[in-house]
């Protein structure tokens, strides 16, 4: 995934300089269909959700990358849901291999049949409201 | 470092509730004052008397500036942090330095919903609140709100330390089981371990029996320096320890999802109280949902880091078992109007006085009260105890 993806503006990692908030990157990033998450400069944590100072030690010189896609179901459920309005469907924490963790769902496979620990991969989708990360098996084709 | 010079400082001098279940014909503020009303009488005290309030509303976010208003009081300490269902638990350290400044002389702690009967839809409320207070980083993958949030932790504690969905189910049987002693709790019908495995399932691993219940209800508690509590009305019920905590806000945020910011309310409280867990007579957790109880028991330290399946065997949380835990019946079976908390802070008071009939817990001496707000996010946990604990 992201192999045509385009140089990202780092803007050095000084937010209190950026031309819009993190929010407000990631969101026009992904629309690109490109998923970057932030690292700190500083204590070299990867930071997700989008933040304008690290999480982990305060820091603002944060800059963006392309995490690898890997990463592995930390809990799963099935949000039961009838038929007529589209059945059963899953929702998933994923802890990408960069050490941050997300919510999302693991797609092309039966909702019942995610379970913790299987390897995914992510992938950029068209959601209701703009592009959305998900995540397929890594076994899967 | 909590300042135990706070340590029985204040005591709760009255408790009220109003419009449990059905409050149909009222307004949310309605049910409160009624609440609040008799939480005041019962002290021995009159409207009059109030210069302190607490309150939050799920919805209202300038709620204390209506309640005042209805109530036509003129405080000088008034408290509206909103934490979520654990708001009134966490208003009673704010309170206890208000009253031990000098601030003011006597804090009505109170909350009212009407979530059940409201013409407010479920949906409607949702659909405002991802307005108001969105989650972008969830919302779009439609989590059941805040159901699918806490599934995530079952589930997570299922993996990691094997517990079961007959551990789950054991929290709800117990707290049915105390409700059947509590005329006032609203599902009082038998409910076995085989009923809630095979309920209708909603957010794997939860059923709607591991769920609390949707009612309405308001409730209220007085609080003042704990010298003037011992001239009034009823048998004071003093707070030896009180700590809040908050490491997150979205469960896709939390840090552990089988650990909750209460092992740092709970220590905090514990230490401020110079108690310990094997000191507690009866315990008054937030039950939301049954995994609820399984990890405050863990973080509050009843039992060890995912033993609490283990814990709850057997009926051990029921009446008759080995640690009196949600003694009305719970969210689960007495009564939840959105936010809880305050009910947990009045049956402990009650069972502190003695005054719970069939399901009172004998000689009870020390309780713990811990509230949970958000999806696992804020955690406050008080101890209360009778004159003897002093």
């Amino acid at each position: 995934m992201n192999k045509d993806m385009s140089p990202i503006p780092t803007n050095n990692g000084d937010h209190s300089a950026a031309d819009t908030g993190a929010d407000l990157h990631y969101r026009s990033q992904l629309d690109q269909g490109n998923f970057l998450v932030q690292r700190c400069r500083d204590c070299r944590k990867a930071i997700f959700y989008p933040r304008m100072v690290c999480p982990h030690c305060g820091s603002n010189e944060i800059e963006w990358f392309a995490p690898s896609g890997r990463g592995t179901v930390y809990s799963t459920t099935i949000v039961r849901r009838k038929p007529e309005q589209g059945g059963d469907y899953n929702v998933a924490l994923i802890d990408l291999d960069e050490g941050v963790r997300m919510m999302s769902r693991v797609e092309g496979l039966s909702p019942d049949a995610v379970a913790i620990g299987m390897k995914v991969l992510a992938k950029v989708v068209d959601g209701d409201e703009g592009k959305l990360v998900v995540f397929k098996p890594e076994t899967a084709q | 470092m909590m300042d135990k010079r706070l340590r029985g400082a204040a005591a709760i001098a009255g408790v009220g509730h109003a419009g449990l279940g059905f409050a149909t014909g009222f307004t949310k503020m309605e049910i409160l004052i009624q609440a609040a009303h008799r939480a005041v009488s019962e002290a021995g005290l009159t409207m009059r008397d109030i210069d302190g309030i607490a309150t939050a509303s799920v919805a209202a976010t300038m709620w204390a500036m209506p309640v005042i208003e209805h109530l036509g009081i003129k405080p000088t300490f008034i408290e509206s942090t909103m934490l979520g269902g654990s708001s009134f638990v966490a208003h009673l350290l704010p309170a206890i330095h208000a009253l031990e400044s000098g601030q003011c002389n006597a804090v009505l702690i109170c909350y009212g919903s009407t979530q059940r009967t409201s013409h407010l839809s479920r949906a409607e409320i949702g659909h405002a609140r991802r307005k108001l207070d969105p989650q972008p980083y969830e919302a779009p993958y439609k989590p059941l709100s805040p159901l699918s949030s806490y599934a995530l932790a079952a589930a997570r504690h299922m993996h990691q330390y094997g517990t079961r969905r007959e551990h789950l189910a054991e929290v709800a049987v117990a707290a049915r089981r105390w409700a059947q002693l509590n005329p006032e709790a609203l599902m009082r019908d038998p409910l076995t371990i085989e009923d809630v495995l095979s309920a209708r399932m909603v957010s794997d691993p939860l059923t709607v029996r591991d769920c609390c219940l949707v009612t309405d209800g308001a409730g209220a508690v007085v609080l003042v320096r704990a010298e003037r509590a011992k001239s009034l009305k009823q048998k004071p019920v003093y707070v030896l320890g009180s700590s809040t905590a908050v490491w997150n806000r979205q469960i896709s945020s939390m840090h552990d999802l089988t650990v909750t910011a209460a092992r740092q309310s709970g220590e905090l409280a514990y230490e401020m109280a110079q108690v310990g867990p094997a000191d507690i007579d009866v315990v008054e957790v937030y039950d939301a949902f049954t995994i609820n109880t399984l990890m405050f028991l863990e973080d509050l330290g009843f039992c060890k880091k995912g033993e609490a399946g283990a814990f709850v065997e057997g009926g051990a949380i029921a009446p008759g078992g080995r640690l009196p835990v949600n003694t009305n019946g719970g969210g689960l079976s007495c009564v939840h109007p959105g936010m809880y908390g305050i009910f947990i802070l009045i049956e402990a008071v009650r069972q502190l006085r003695g005054e719970c009939g069939e399901r009172q817990v004998e000689s009870a001496e020390l309780a713990l009260v811990n509230g949970n707000g958000g999806t696992f996010s804020s955690q406050s946990t008080a101890i209360l105890g009778t004159e003897a604990t002093l």
